[in-house]
């Protein structure tokens, strides 16, 4: 969590004074969400998440210097720069794809459920993606796929509460996103999204039924998203004291707190888990901007493996 | 030589499939119907479910984003799927998938997550289906960079074509022709396959190249037929991919004839022949001896009544008369 905080404010804070130039959906206030359901994940297993993933890609492992450098469009990026924050898949961590549409993971995930079926694998495919994109047709075709062939994935819903820049309660007629999986057969629960100790539970065991041939899950995790759609957003739709609702909410203090309280950590140790993820970040991000920027060269790969008869 | 059998088109797709999923177990089938017995709306798959099992032909929902999605996924880890839109007009709810994901695998990972999925589709026009199930929508794809397109037209290039295309380790949309399911032909027997991106030639010819692909390639072949009752000599030229396209064998045959017209079923305006066609004009400006002509469906929703439909798409009177046009040009 205290990783993937640093990398989104570090990079929210070099965009915004003109260190560099980037292009990101801030997932600050998300952060137990992707630390619980990672944790319950093996290396091995998969995970599809969205444009909204830096926490996602950080708590799955993948290196930092990838996940900067891809973000900001350098060589040392996790797709050399031609993916950007959109695009990042880190096979060796387990991130099988970062979609750019909303709800486009959905069915991508049933797909690797199915290869892992195929190869008599106990893995699990783990997808993310937003409230939003339950409403999508994707959502609900790999939804039915997954269910109906019983496939081991593991749906989570990060329910922020706010589609792009309008809120759930236009966008549906339910009252809780939860209630899809009704639908399809589908085992599920909602989640407190901003307690990564009740989002490991409710991950891992949504993962053991995957791995033990129990079938898909669908988890909601009800989160929030501080920083509004994209960086910069001035979030003038948002009220004022729902926001502050939600920040009453942050899972960030508020599991400092728990940790404290129950006598796990000390704000010694706190503070040195700060201090080493803002050291990590910086040594990580100093490595991207000293990196070159793609060689034009790379657009002359990767289109197809052959490129012979293929347009300039 | 190997040996050679005739069979129709829709045979040499099902052997294809059938020897692609005895040769390497990453291979599966998955789409609407496809397991015995019904295998499909078209029997391409006829008998492959009950042979191979149905964890290899594998029957799914409507659900065409999620047909794509899953054969991405599957894809992604490293299987062989291919994956069938029965009527290519139904590849819209699907194409999200298909361009914004699998086309774009490779190049935006650079190169760590590659997408060997093939998309089997048919153009079902001519059928009298009318305007949405009829459409050939090849153009679509072709704008796309990352993703294939094959279009065959006889038994063997099918079946070799469709090899290549289950084992090409890029995405490859390949277009069946409904109306051509029928054509019957030799087919060498083995295992036989033809690499994405060569053009044949269909028929060799001195005084104008026909350009053309799919079920062009038949209208082309009556239209040369026709021509040579008239003294005049046609190439007809058959793509048979269109991505990657085999522009050398193309320049090569009209730089020789010196005159061309492309041809297809997919609408003309905007189409592929509109590309191909503008290819030759500033490969062989200096060469040619009358300007490309063009003969391609009708910039209309497909009709169902079959006069109707019929006068939409191209035939081979209106290909020999923009033959003979281009052979009149300079005279």
């Amino acid at each position: 969590m205290t990783l993937a905080q640093a990398v989104d404010a570090r990079l929210r804070k070099g965009i915004g004074r003109g260190e560099f130039m980037a292009v990101i959906w801030p997932s600050r206030g998300q952060e137990a969400v992707a630390a619980g359901l990672t944790a319950a994940l093996r290396p091995d297993d998969r995970l599809v998440t969205t444009y909204r993933g830096i926490h996602d890609l950080v708590s799955k492992g993948v290196p930092l210097t990838e996940v900067i450098g891809e973000i900001l469009g350098r060589s040392i990026g996790a797709s050399r720069g031609k993916g950007g924050t959109m695009h990042i898949t880190a096979p060796d961590q387990g991130v099988a794809l970062t979609t750019g549409i909303v709800g486009a993971g959905v069915p991508v995930a049933a797909g690797l459920a199915l290869a892992f079926k195929q190869q008599g694998l106990d893995r699990v495919a783990a997808v993310t993606f937003g409230d939003g994109a339950t409403n999508t047709g994707s959502f609900h075709e790999g939804m039915n796929l997954a269910s109906t062939w019983q496939l081991p994935v593991v749906f989570v819903c990060q329910n922020n509460l706010w589609a792009e820049m309008t809120p759930i309660r236009d966008t549906m007629n339910i009252d809780q996103v939860v209630d899809r999986r009704l639908a399809y057969g589908m085992a599920g629960e909602r989640v407190d999204g901003n307690d990564p100790e009740a989002m490991y539970r409710a991950s891992a065991a949504a993962v053991e039924r995957a791995r033990t041939g129990g079938g898909p899950t669908f988890l909601e995790a009800v989160t929030f998203r501080f920083e509004g759609h994209y960086f910069g957003d001035q979030q003038k739709y948002l009220p004022a004291e729902e926001l502050a609702a939600a920040r009453e909410a942050d899972p960030i203090p508020r599991y400092r707190q728990k940790l404290l309280d129950a006598g796990v950590l000390s704000e010694d140790d706190l503070t040195a888990i700060d201090t080493d993820a803002t050291a990590r970040v910086d040594a990580a991000l100093a490595e991207v901007l000293a990196a070159p920027a793609p060689e034009l060269t790379e657009l002359e790969q990767d289109v197809f493996v052959d490129m012979e008869g293929i347009p300039s | 030589m190997s040996e050679t059998t005739t069979t129709t088109v829709l045979q040499a797709l099902n052997a294809a499939l059938d020897e692609a999923l005895s040769a390497d177990e990453r291979v599966f089938l998955l789409g609407e119907d496809l397991a015995d017995p019904a295998s499909g709306v078209s029997h391409v798959t006829s008998g492959l479910s009950t042979k191979h099992g149905a964890d290899r032909v594998l029957n799914t929902p409507i659900s065409e984003a999620a047909i794509a999605g899953a054969a991405i996924g599957a894809a992604i880890e490293g299987r062989l799927p291919v994956f069938e839109i029965m009527i290519m007009d139904f590849i819209g709810i699907a194409v999200d998938q298909i361009v914004n994901l699998a086309a774009k695998a490779r190049f935006s990972s650079g190169g760590r997550t590659p997408c060997p999925i093939t998309v089997r589709t048919a153009s079902f026009g001519g059928l009298g289906n009318g305007a949405t199930h009829s459409q050939s929508l090849e153009a679509w794809f072709m704008h796309v960079p990352g993703i294939k397109v094959v279009v065959p037209s006889t038994p063997a290039d099918a079946k070799g074509l469709l090899k290549s295309a289950v084992f090409d380790p890029d995405p490859v949309l390949f277009l069946e022709t409904t109306a051509l399911y029928g054509k019957r032909g030799p087919v060498p027997s083995g295992d036989y396959t033809i690499p994405l991106g060569r053009a044949d030639i269909k028929r060799a010819g001195s005084d104008v190249t026909i350009v053309t692909y799919g079920r062009g390639v038949y209208d082309a072949l009556d239209a040369a037929t026709a021509l040579a009752a008239e003294g005049i000599d046609a190439e007809v030229l058959d793509l048979r991919t269109l991505v990657p396209l085999d522009l050398p064998s193309v320049l090569e045959s009209v730089g020789r004839t010196g005159r061309a017209v492309v041809t297809h079923y997919a609408v003309e305006f905007a189409g592929p022949g509109a590309e191909i066609a503008a290819r030759i004009s500033s490969e062989l400006f200096g060469r040619l001896r009358a300007p490309v002509a063009r003969v391609g469906g009708r910039y209309r929703p497909i009709p169902a009544a079959a006069n109707l439909e019929a006068a939409v798409y191209p035939n081979a009177e209106r290909i020999a008369s923009a033959a003979r046009a281009t052979v009149g040009y300079d005279k």
